[in-house]
């Protein structure tokens, strides 16, 4: 019991980080239609910037850690947003409107060009942090087990939390948020009305990649270690949360993400953990073949 | 949008620097936390480094590239739009036709003129693999119109059935091939079959997902498959029972004492290219006959439309088992020689890599056309094998590749959604699809 509930802690963190990964993944299918492959990368990519800002904080002596912690999520948001925005605008928005396969293949090589790029540039080997937020609450201590919740798992869903709120409202209450939603609906409509598609597509890459960022971060501060592949796994795991919230809708994205990060530390814990990965494929195309339109979301209408 | 409206006039000079500035920004943006600065490990704890330099040179190049880029394109532009009214030199199906034979004729005649130089011959020969592949998988992709992104678990399980045959009976190389084939055309049809609901991009995520299922079944079934370490000392094909060996086994011929030959290496490496070379011809030929029975013409109406299939009265599921069945065998077979030529298989050749680099041939090439295949694979491999001195850059070539041919012909090298047979010229309009 007391095991089974400290399964239900780490697979709610990581869940929470797979929802805001999704995020990324749902509102840019939802958009312009395509999976972005190099979203994973670009994951990847705000781990790493959060491993050398946590090394520069510490450089200067910044202990604080109140004060570390957000400069480091506001340094690894800004410049993960330009990654995505810059993505967007060299591999995707040259292909609007040609084939489908088009800016997935671009996709690919987009996300094999972040990998071997930060691997040229920060090393083929794994970064090791030191611990960030040390300790934790004891909730439970039976004869042989003691369950425990650290700092880092109560920040790491505390933030997520915290995002999803703001999202939610930026979505569904703001100017912006309208014209996100109009261009999933139609684009070239909305464009007739004088919005700007090409931005908002640029914006909610931006957004996606500022999600992605702060996932990135909490992953560094959660295992403290990161490598130039982790966002590939990732990736699959985080579309599989999409897929099964029901890709286009937002709450969908959060509760795919929640219920793969427990499968996935359920079954590591009482089947296999080698086959954790074939258990979320697994999902992932028993999702599809029943119930291709997801948890939350709607089916899509084929009209001839 | 934009792009296209800012195109219509010439660009001034200054107009030129302010766009190249504003990449030059970006480049710096972008190029602060990756190239400006890094961490080493020292002592066990990380350090941050900063390389400015580096990032000062990244930025300028960024900014010369894009000045000198945007330049050039405006003398393109300038000239083509000069050009217009000039009929435009279509490429010709005979044109094509041409082409495809000057390809096969210099393939036949490469290990003649480059009989001493191995790695010209291994090059090729691994051209040649990726050419079947492409050729494979363009049966899924470029005529059924299914995209596939594990086509690799075919290329495993047509490597494997080889390995184990082996390993356990002792089959040879060509006895296993028919088997190997069919194992993974029986593969094609088992995971083909859940997924024929699915189309687009979910298909491919779902093929991705049996991909990496196939995979981690490999490194973690050791039983089966030996694990991560793989199998080894894969026996090489013979010439109708003729070894390539320098002392063969009692009682049987070499290939060199059988011709009255000097023995050499070479032998070996030149008949496993004329073999793919036998393979992927036959996988041509085959292929091309097929597209114009009633399947292969089947398959070009579901990739163009399915619903009108179904209205037609198309049995869809069987259409798109058989793409995924042929495809899938075809794959199989290249596993097989893959196998045979290597001499070990290890899961480390079958992953997601391997299979993007496959898709990216086909559609590279322009789904569907046989020769844009060849094209793309020799592009693809080739690429990254002239910057074979600075190796540790060949995958970011790669990637970089992927994306720089995509955004300049986003249908491919050569574009090829033409039917493969018309009922009647004058009936057929609105040829573009």
């Amino acid at each position: 019991m007391a095991y089974a509930l400290q399964q239900l802690i780490n697979g709610l963190t990581l869940g929470a980080v797979y929802g805001l990964i999704a995020i990324g993944y749902t509102m840019v299918y939802g958009i312009i239609g395509m999976i972005n492959f190099a979203h994973g990368d670009i994951f990847m990519v705000s781990a790493f910037i959060a491993v050398t800002a946590f090394t520069l904080l510490a450089a200067f002596d910044i202990t604080s850690l109140p004060l570390a912690l957000t400069a480091v999520l506001i340094t690894a948001i800004f410049f993960t947003s330009a990654y995505g925005w810059a993505v967007e605008r060299m591999a995707y928005r040259p292909l609007r409107g040609s084939t489908r396969l088009a800016p997935l293949i671009s996709a690919i090589g987009m996300s094999i060009f972040l990998q071997n790029m930060v691997q040229l540039t920060q090393g083929a080997r794994v970064k090791p942090i030191p611990p960030v937020i040390e300790g934790g609450i004891e909730l439970w201590r039976t004869a042989d087990f003691t369950v425990q919740v650290s700092w880092t798992q109560i920040m790491i869903v505390l933030v997520t939390v915290v995002l999803m709120v703001a999202f939610t409202w930026l979505i569904t209450q703001t100017a912006f948020g309208r014209q996100q939603r109009a261009c999933e609906q139609d684009s070239t409509m909305t464009a007739l009305l004088g919005i700007n598609v090409d931005r908002t597509i640029s914006a909610t890459f931006m957004l996606g990649a500022a999600l992605a960022a702060v996932a990135g971060v909490m992953v560094t501060v959660y295992y403290g270690v990161v490598d130039f592949f982790i966002g590939f796994v990732a990736g699959i795991k985080a579309f599989t949360a999409a897929v099964l919230g029901g890709i286009g809708s937002l709450p969908g994205a959060m509760l795919g993400g929640l219920i793969i990060g427990l499968i996935e530390a359920f079954w590591a814990a009482y089947l296999s953990p080698e086959y954790k990965d074939v258990a979320t494929f697994a999902i992932l195309i028993l999702v599809l073949m029943f119930r291709p339109s997801g948890l939350l979301g709607r089916p899509e209408v084929e009209k001839v | 949008m934009s792009a296209v409206i800012i195109a219509r006039h010439a660009r001034t000079p200054a107009e030129r620097f302010k766009d190249a500035a504003w990449v030059a920004f970006v480049a710096l943006l972008l190029g602060i936390p990756m190239v400006g600065l890094t961490t080493v490990d020292e002592g066990g704890a990380l350090t941050v480094q900063t390389r400015f330099g580096m990032l000062a040179i990244f930025v300028g190049v960024s900014f010369a590239g894009r000045f000198i880029f945007r330049w050039i394109m405006d003398q393109v532009r300038g000239r083509r739009a000069a050009k217009s009214a000039v009929a435009k030199a279509d490429r010709t199906p005979l044109a094509i036709r041409v082409i495809g034979w000057a390809v096969l004729g210099a393939s036949v005649a490469l290990p003649i003129m480059f009989s001493e130089n191995r790695y010209v011959i291994d090059t090729a020969t691994t051209v040649l693999i990726y050419v079947m592949l492409g050729w494979g998988l363009n049966v899924v992709v470029g005529l059924a119109g299914l995209l596939d992104l594990g086509y690799v678990a075919f290329y495993a399980v047509g490597a494997y059935t080889y390995a184990l045959l082996f390993s356990h009976f002792g089959w040879t190389f060509w006895e296993a091939l028919p088997v190997a084939g069919a194992m993974a055309a029986t593969f094609g049809i088992l995971l083909g079959y859940p997924i024929l609901r699915l189309r687009g991009d979910y298909l491919a995520i779902v093929t991705l997902g049996f991909g990496e299922i196939i995979r981690v079944i490999l490194v973690n079934w050791t039983e089966l498959s030996n694990g991560p370490n793989g199998i080894g000392s894969i026996p090489r094909p013979t010439l109708f029972g003729l070894p390539f060996e320098r002392n063969p086994a009692e009682g049987t011929q070499s290939f060199a004492t059988f011709f009255g030959l000097d023995f050499s290496g070479m032998h070996r490496i030149i008949f496993l290219y004329y073999l793919i070379l036998v393979l992927a011809l036959l996988t041509n030929v085959f292929v091309s006959r097929l597209r114009k029975l009633p399947v292969g013409r089947a398959w070009e109406a579901l990739r163009e439309d399915e619903i009108a299939c179904k209205a037609m009265g198309m049995n869809v599921t069987n259409v798109k088992l058989s793409a995924f069945a042929i495809g899938a065998m075809l794959g199989g077979f290249a596993g097989v020689f893959f196998a045979a030529r290597q001499g070990f298989i290890s899961p480390e050749s079958f992953t997601f890599t391997e299979s993007a680099t496959i898709l990216a041939i086909v559609v590279l090439g322009g789904m569907g056309s046989q020769l844009g295949v060849v094209l793309a694979a020799l592009v693809l491999v080739l690429l990254p094998e002239l910057g074979r001195n600075f190796s540790e850059y060949r995958m970011l070539m790669f990637g970089t590749a992927m994306v720089l041919i995509m955004v300049w012909k986003p249908s491919g090298l050569l574009a090829s959604r033409e039917p493969t047979i018309r009922l009647n010229k004058a009936a057929a309009t609105g040829g573009e699809a």
